[in-house]
This record gives structure tokens, sequence and C-alpha cells, in this order.
């Protein structure tokens, strides 16, 4: 028979000795009180395979231990094995609520490695799949959030315009979740004659379902009393843990990468970033909810300014020459061969690279060797630092509130665990 | 920079069932509307219904065909080469017609790993292979049923399915014996 694992061995060492400054030293100082408890790895409530060890004191939580890995696919190792191209089709299914700004994350670093500069109609149609994206993704996390703390109605309002978004990226992408939108150098494919007046339209119910929400919640008492001054963490306890996104902005630092380091003109559009006071979860939800209200503004700059022209570029490395000339001649043929057989070879080097994606900065990191294959990616998930400082803002706090939490800082599990 | 707002509670708004009663009314506009447009609610009920799907879909996949019904393939491996799953196998024999070089003996299409990309479209030169017929629910008893063989993929009219998937190929093509100018 195996010897059972005493769960105590896996509390940090604070804990085990009862000597932890943060705790209420003397209160817990017979752990034979403490009751442990598994929160997750297979629970409804942790919206994805996470876990998180709680020692639990009555319901309130005196220390957590988090584990992750549960999802783990290997998406890093695969993209070794595949072209600079098939990695595409991958990127999708790492952050799958926004799964076109993990394209364009990708594409972009790959682009910035080859030296490529993507048209302009090819941005500006990136800068409004990504926006829809970031709206989508706040949608469902403060909908499922909200749930979280009871509060379902809210969870279809939200939903109700998201199926609208989702209609509208089948038409575009040919899928609704995993859209494969992007193509290294540009985009696969170009809008549909109604595309404006249908984004126009959904925004419209986005702004809707959003008033409707905060006219629901923000002066409910239970939903104020159960996120104000809950799971607070610090600006600098943020920082330090290398938070990005609106989770970071919800404590207090006004860090943007569309605002600090501006791509694919992000700094010609007018939008505010919104940031909270307390860092706490209702600064997390509510960050979100304005941030839909940024998006949707950026979106309409942009579909006026959405110039004429192709979506992909011209580059004879990376893009496929038209359906004609492959048809048509042997030039195109040749290249269309030379793409898809020996791929695209950047120069061996490396490169870094980082978009603002829904839950802050998503970055690849991507070494070349010369060969078709990436010889390294390395995918710097925001959710990874997020889920990091979960155990700290939990301990001392209630079990129902760790997952109101964990709701607020929004962990997809499919890009904690690649 | 914009600051979250707490508008806090005052006076009656302390009082939890004010607000309750509020959020109700809103709740109640939304039930009474949905009662009476019946045909506005976003909700299909899934399978008597079926959303149409647009024709961007990158659906089921389908071997076009020549005239003659032989395979417009040419087992050229772009597509499998192409694919990131690896779900493609192709095994390629010397053609009967002079005409032509090779043609796929045989051309299996693994369901169970496909990932709908729609990389191997966009790799075929020659138009052979499309995703345009508009079906996402795949589903089987077996897993070799959800291998879709030569035989099944080339089962249909070689109609177009989506006007306009492809820019039409040039006649010169379909040389020899297929040509039909």
């Amino acid at each position: 028979m195996t010897p059972m694992i005493d769960p105590k061995t896996l509390l940090p060492a604070q804990v085990q000795d009862n000597s932890a400054s943060g705790l209420d030293a003397a209160k817990h100082k017979d752990k034979k009180d403490l009751v442990f408890v598994n929160l997750g790895p297979s629970h409804p409530a942790t919206h994805g395979c996470l876990r998180a060890l709680c020692a639990l004191d009555g319901e309130t939580i005196v220390a957590a231990v988090t584990e992750m890995g549960y999802l783990h696919r290997g998406f890093e190792k695969d993209a070794e094995v595949h072209t600079f191209q098939q990695v595409i089709p991958y990127t999708d299914r790492l952050n799958y609520v926004s799964a076109i700004m993990n394209n364009v994350g990708y594409c972009k670093a790959v682009e910035k490695m080859l030296g490529i500069t993507i048209p302009d109609r090819a941005m500006v149609l990136r800068v409004i799949t990504c926006e829809l994206n970031r709206i989508i993704d706040h949608l469902v996390c403060a909908g499922a959030n909200l749930v979280d703390l009871g509060a379902l109605t809210n969870f279809w309002y939200a939903f109700n315009a998201r199926e609208k978004v989702y209609d509208i990226l089948e038409k575009l992408c040919g899928a609704r979740l995993t859209s494969s939108y992007t193509r290294i150098g540009g985009l696969s494919r170009d809008t549909y004659p109604a595309f404006a007046d249908e984004v126009k339209a959904v925004l419209k119910d986005i702004r809707k379902s959003v008033a409707e929400i905060t006219k629901l919640v923000s002066k409910n008492r239970i939903f104020v009393d159960r996120t104000q001054g809950v799971c607070v963490i610090s600006k600098e306890k943020a920082v330090s843990y290398g938070w990005t996104g609106p989770t970071l902005r919800a404590c207090g630092v006004e860090y943007d990468l569309r605002k600090a380091e501006p791509y694919y003109h992000y700094e010609d559009f007018k939008f505010e970033v919104p940031v909270g006071t307390h860092g706490d979860t209702y600064d997390r939800i509510f960050v979100r909810l304005y941030e839909i209200e940024e998006s949707a503004g950026i979106i309409e700059q942009a579909l006026r300014k959405l110039p004429k022209g192709p979506v992909m570029t011209d580059d004879k490395r990376v893009a496929l020459p038209p359906k004609q000339q492959t048809y048509g001649n042997i030039e195109g043929l040749m290249n269309h061969f030379k793409i898809i057989m020996h791929g695209i070879c950047p120069d061996p080097g490396e490169v870094y690279d980082y978009t603002e994606a829904a839950n802050g900065e998503l970055g690849f990191y991507i070494v070349a060797d010369g060969g078709k294959n990436p010889y390294r990616v390395k995918c710097r998930p925001p959710c990874f630092m997020n889920y990091a400082a979960f155990h700290e803002m939990i301990e001392g706090g209630m079990i129902a509130d760790a997952i109101a939490n964990l709701g607020s800082i929004n962990i997809i599990a499919g890009e904690l665990d690649r | 920079m914009k600051v979250v707002q707490r508008p806090g509670m005052k006076g009656p708004e302390k009082i939890y069932v004010v607000e309750v009663l509020k959020g109700l009314w809103l709740t109640f506009s939304h039930v009474f509307y949905n009662l009476f447009h019946p045909e506005k609610l976003p909700t299909v009920f899934f399978p008597e219904e079926k959303k149409a799907l647009p024709p961007a879909t990158r659906g089921r996949h389908r071997l076009m065909k020549r005239e003659d019904d032989s395979p417009r393939c040419t087992a050229c491996m772009l597509c499998a080469t192409a694919c990131p799953a690896e779900c493609i196998h192709i095994q390629a024999a010397e053609s009967p017609d002079p005409n032509i070089e090779k043609f796929p003996e045989k051309f299996d299409i693994d369901m169970l790993r496909c990932v709908y990309c729609g990389f191997c479209v966009e790799a075929c030169p020659l138009d052979a292979i499309r995703m345009d017929i508009p079906e996402v629910t795949v589903a089987g008893y077996t897993r070799d049923s959800l291998v879709y063989h030569k035989e099944f993929l080339m089962d249909h009219d070689n109609k177009d399915v989506v006007a306009d998937y492809n820019p039409p190929r040039p006649v010169l093509w379909t040389h020899g014996p297929h040509a039909k100018p």
C-alpha cells in the first residue's frame, strides 16, 4: 500500500510551523484544527482545470497552494515540429475565448522576425477583429464572474451580445471559435460586403448589454458587499508578480501596451485606459466593462478609416501567389510549391514581440535556426502571472470570495498551461 | 485615464429590496419582450432548427472531380504537407491515362485529427479539395467510420456549393481526352 501524502507537507513552511507573519499565528497554533480542501482541479467553479489546495479554518482560507498543468498540451513543443505557418491553428487554442488575438500576436512576432510590414488594410482589420475579440473576452469574463457571485441573468445578457459577435466572426473567418484568421504577412481573407454595417449593429447591442449589466449590479447590495475590498492586491505586488492587462490596471497602474508601445497605429485612435483604485474584485470587473466601451469606440474609428487595398503582403517569401497565378503560370506555381514544401525560413536569430491581448501582455519569443520550423517558441501568457499571485490574494479570505476572485482574474486554462 | 467609479449606495439603495426590485423590473421587461416577440429570441432550437451556415464556413471536405468522374487530384502531396494535424494520407499511383502522371490511389482524411484550419484548401494548386459542404456536426459510432476515404469524399455531384469558391481554372488544364472546350 502506498503511503498517503500528508497534505500539510505541501503547504508553505510558515503554515507548517505556524509562525507565519501574515497569518494569525496564535489563532492557528493547533494545526489539527485546519481542514484541507482541494479547490479543483475538476470543479465547475474553477472555469478550467486548476487546483488550489487550501487550508481552512472554518470558511476562512488560512493558506493556499496553487497547482497548474492539468491542461498542458505541449504547445511550445508542438511548435518546434511544425512549420511557421502551421503553428497558427495551434495558437487558436491558447486563449480560446479570444482566438484572433493569439493569431495576431504570433503572426506579428514572425513578421517582426522577417522584417515584413503588412498592408494598412490588414492592420486596421486586425485592430477591428482584435477589439471585437477583446469585447467578447471581457463579456465572458464579467458574465461568468457574476455567475460565480450568483447573478445568472447578467450572463445571458452578456452572451446574447457575444453570440452576435461570433456570427460576424464566422462569416469573416469561416469558423466561430478556432478562427485561424491571420496568416504570416496579412490575413487569410478580406471582409464580406455587409461587414461594417453588421459590426456597427452589434456594437449597439453590446453597449446595451453592458448598460444592463451595470444597472443590475452596480448598486446591488449583495454584489457590492461581496466584491468591494475583497481579494485586494496592491500596485507594488501586482507589478512584482509581472501582472499586465486589465487586472493590473484595476490596481491603479495605467499600463496598456496599446498606449505604452503602440502597434498597428493604435496611437492614432482616441481611447482612454480605464484604471481602478482599490485593486479588488469590483475594480477588476468594472475595468473590463469600461474597456468594452473603449474597444467599441476604437472599432468605430477603425471602420471609418478602413483603407482599401490588399489584405496580404506581396512579399514572395511568405505570401502564396493569387490562385490565378498558381493556376495560370509556372512562376506562380513554383512559388506556391516552394512556400508550402520548403516553408518560410527566417534567418537565424531570435525575436520577442508582444501585443495587448484581452488578459494582458501576450508575448511570443521565437528562435529561428534558418529552417522551416521554429527552433523554439516560448509563449508568455498573461494568465500565468495572474495565477501565480492567486494564492496570496485568497489567503485570509473566504472560500466563496476565492471563487469570485478566480473569475475576476480571468484564468483561461488553455493559455495558462499551453 | 478613466477611473472606475464607485457610485456607492445612498439612502433607500442600502436596503437590498429596493435595488432588487429595480433589477427585477429590468429582467421582467426582457421576459415580456421575449414573450411577445418570439421571433427575436436569440435561442435556436437545435437540432430541430439549424442556423444557416455562412458561405465562408470551413465545413466538410470533398474531392472535386473531372468531367469523367476521375479525381482532379494529382497526388502532389501539398495538402498533406500543409496540414498541421497530419490528418491527410495519400497513396499515389501511376495514372492509366497517358496525359496524367499520377492520381491518388488512396486519399484518406482522418476527421478525428482534423482541426478545420482550411490549410489544405489553400495549399491545393488544382482546386481539387474544398471544404464547402455545410456540415459541422461530424459524428460516428466507430473510429474507422470517421476516417473518410476517397470514395466518400468524391460522393457528390461536383456542382458548386459556394459560388466563386476559387477563381475559375483555365480550360487548358484539362487537356487531352478530358478537355471540353
